[in-house]
């Protein structure tokens, strides 16, 4: 099984080591893993503000160089729901790539989703010692429905305890660039994410999109809270 | 109504800095939100009657024209007028109109939005006629001062208890109070005497029933009743949208609406009104004018918004978004905050009137997915967003930077280049630290957050050494075995 790993521009910029974790994982499952070197980004940032040409002209781009794997990973809800939900969207209107682009929808999974539903993954490398709190990122739950996969995949981890916060559905700030556009009010819906985590009483809080995650352990560190740890789930199943 | 959406920004800045209502809306969070899901256990399925609620609202809204000559001619055949009226001043002028036709000197009214969109308590006063609201909340909103509404369901949501003591001892010169009921009787006291002076009682509608020309009104306080019933003339000021083909219909969008709104099985009153009082009943008003208004709504019909059309007002979007749960709806700047104000503001106001509100989203889709008739909300803000671009109404330096980003996205070897300067910038600015606490160009990031230090190389730029390595690796050992 040929995986195209699209590793989406927040890992490549700031956390690689999410990228090989994924690709860690895949291989373990038995995948050959690709990375297509010319990759950049998926053209969410367009899209969502407003700019369709530069949207398409990205979304061709992508589907261009993943349309001949078996499948594509994307370790992001976000990103994933792009491909899946809004190309076919965005390019409607254009016959040939309307249909290429529901060939890849149907062919891009989400990193947690892929293992859990479509290599009905049973076993993972990583090991640790900890109480976590999950955190669902909205494209992924409300888009793509990923919400017992990632909790199914962190329960195959003996030493994992899952400790749910309260509110863990609820938006965390970040909506790309919304989290800079209104900083104040993104810190603040942040604030209450957090206050949600400590609640909690976890040591650790995962998710699966690093936008997140970067707006929560931003504000953690605000805030003062360093001792609570921000991973990335591909990070914790890897054992990375 | 004043239109101030375009100081958005800075308004919710001062709503994060006001550390009473913060409290205000952190006490009121969440409850709105645990009583709508335990009022729609109690549907069968819950899924069908949306689906149910959706096609309704759509069959009237695709044949909007249609439904509202149903309308019309069965409640002109029970004794309304109707008259149409294509914007607010329109509103206005015909209301007073009415008023001065029956020698009206005191209006009392009951909940309307479209009131407040068409500025119609401003224009009475002005025209020398008194209106008292006399739904509590916006009671207590009008007598401190005429403020406005910061919910379309519940108005005064942003005002704590003891404020509205403070505010009933102050006006009304009792001795201060803080039991619930107490304050409640005590405006009930204030109230009834202005329900038996009215010469008009006021009110918007929840659903207009075509088939038999009825005004449906959804309310909890009983002040409806009051307001159609005691005043010989009724005024019903409603959007052309708010028409539904049968009262069979109304069964059905009344198992959605107060579980979606309060979280309530069903409302404390119900009213369906038709038609002025016949001579054999006892209640209704001697006159009933039905005031139909498109104030931009005509204009949706068929567009890119449509959708918008088949709101039934429930307020579920603004109580399940994390940012109006955040500044309340006061900063939303005209008569609708949340969600669905972020799309009706700019569409009938116009887009340059409110720039910000469709940007004043994360798109978490947390709205779409409580909305009774499934209105794809976050995908409407999008489309708004796109409008904004198309029309230049984004700033140059925003369209610029967005340009600059897409065209790079579209070239791999700068943007990796890029990417790898970028990456090496970040870590610079952490300096070793795990974070970067003040952050240039994307400088309202670091307002309320530190941003964590990225690890300073891109995946890709490793994934290629690496993929380079490996290969170096091959093939030494593969000339080692030719040795």
């Amino acid at each position: 099984m040929r995986v195209g790993l699209f590793v989406t521009c927040l890992v490549d910029l700031m956390r690689p080591s999410i990228g090989f974790a994924t690709i860690k994982l895949l291989e373990t499952a038995g995948c050959e893993v690709v990375v297509p070197a010319v990759q950049t980004c998926c053209g969410q940032p367009a899209w969502n503000a407003g700019d369709a040409a530069g949207a398409a002209a990205l979304a061709k781009k992508t589907i261009a160089e993943f349309e001949a794997f078996d499948y594509v990973v994307v370790p992001s809800g976000s990103c994933a729901d792009q491909i899946r939900t809004e190309y076919p969207c965005i390019l409607s209107g254009q016959p040939g790539w309307a249909t290429r682009a529901k060939v890849l929808a149907g062919r891009t999974f989400e990193l947690t989703d892929f293992l859990a539903t479509v290599l009905k993954t049973d076993r993972v490398p990583g090991r640790l010692e900890a109480t976590v709190t999950y955190h669902d990122a909205c494209a992924g739950l409300r888009s793509l429905g990923i919400k017992t996969q990632p909790r199914e995949l962190l329960a195959l981890i003996p030493g994992v305890r899952l400790k749910e916060m309260s509110g863990c559905e609820e938006c965390c700030g970040f909506g790309g660039v919304f989290s800079v556009k209104f900083g104040e009010i993104a810190a603040s819906i942040a604030e209450r994410k957090c206050e949600n985590i400590l609640a909690s009483g976890a040591q650790t809080v995962v998710g699966g999109d690093l936008g997140c995650l970067l707006n929560i352990e931003g504000k953690l560190r605000r805030m003062g809270h360093d001792s609570i740890t921000v991973r990335h789930i591909a990070e914790i199943l890897a054992g990375e | 109504m004043e239109i101030k959406s375009m100081y958005f920004k800075a308004n919710a800045s001062l709503k994060l800095a006001d550390p009473v209502l913060q409290g205000n809306l952190k006490a009121v969070r969440g409850k709105f939100v645990e009583k709508r899901i335990e009022a729609l256990k109690e549907l069968d399925d819950v899924e069908a009657t949306r689906d149910a609620a959706t096609a309704i609202r759509r069959r009237v809204t695709d044949n909007l024209d249609v439904w509202l000559e149903h309308f019309e001619q069965n409640a002109v055949a029970a004794g309304a007028t109707v008259l149409w009226a294509k914007d607010g001043a329109e509103v206005c002028r015909l209301v007073i109109e009415i008023a001065r036709r029956h020698g009206v000197s005191k209006v009392v009214k009951s909940k309307s939005m479209l009131s407040e969109e068409a500025g119609l308590n401003k224009a009475l006063e002005a025209a020398g006629i008194q209106p008292v609201e006399t739904d509590l909340g916006e009671y207590i909103l009008q007598i401190d001062g005429n403020e406005a509404p910061s919910h379309i369901i519940a108005p005064a949501v942003h005002k704590s208890l003891n404020q509205v003591a403070d505010l009933f001892h102050k006006i009304h010169g009792t001795p201060r109070k803080t039991d619930i009921s107490a304050l409640t009787r005590e405006a009930r006291d204030v109230l009834r005497s202005h329900f038996l002076t009215a010469q008009m009682g006021r009110t918007g509608a929840n659903f207009l029933v075509a088939e038999t020309g009825s005004v449906a009104l959804v309310t909890n306080e009983g002040n409806g009743r009051m307001v159609t019933t005691l005043p010989p003339v009724h005024v019903v000021v409603s959007g052309i949208e708010k028409v539904i083909p049968t009262l069979e219909d109304l069964a059905t969008l009344m198992r959605l609406l107060p579980r979606s709104a309060t979280g309530q099985s069903i409302s404390n009153y119900l009213s369906v009104l038709t038609g002025v009082r016949m001579p054999d009943e006892q209640d209704g008003p001697d006159h009933l004018y039905v005031v139909l208004v498109d104030s931009g709504r005509a204009d949706l019909v068929g567009s890119d918004f449509h959708e918008m059309l088949n709101c039934i007002r429930c307020g579920a979007c603004m109580n399940h978004c994390p940012v109006y749960q955040t500044i309340g709806g006061h900063a939303y700047g005209w008569v609708y905050p949340g969600p669905m104000g972020s799309v009706l503001t700019p569409l009938y106001r116009g887009l340059d009137q409110a720039l910000d509100l469709p940007q004043a989203s994360t798109l978490c889709n947390q709205c779409g997915v409580v909305c009774p008739v499934r209105i794809p909300l976050p995908d409407l803000l999008r489309k708004l967003r796109e409008k904004q671009t198309e029309q230049g109404l984004r700033s140059v330096s925003e369209r610029f930077g967005l340009r600059l980003w897409s065209w790079l996205a579209q070239k791999p070897q700068l943007y990796s280049l890029a990417a790898r300067f970028a990456a090496r910038y970040l870590a610079w600015l952490a300096g070793g630290e795990d974070r970067i606490r003040v952050l240039p160009v994307f400088s309202e990031w670091s307002l309320g957050r530190d941003l964590p230090a990225p690890e300073g190389r891109t995946f890709r730029e490793i994934h290629a050494r690496r993929k380079k390595q490996a290969l170096k690796d091959v093939a030494t050992a593969l000339r080692k075995e030719g040795r």
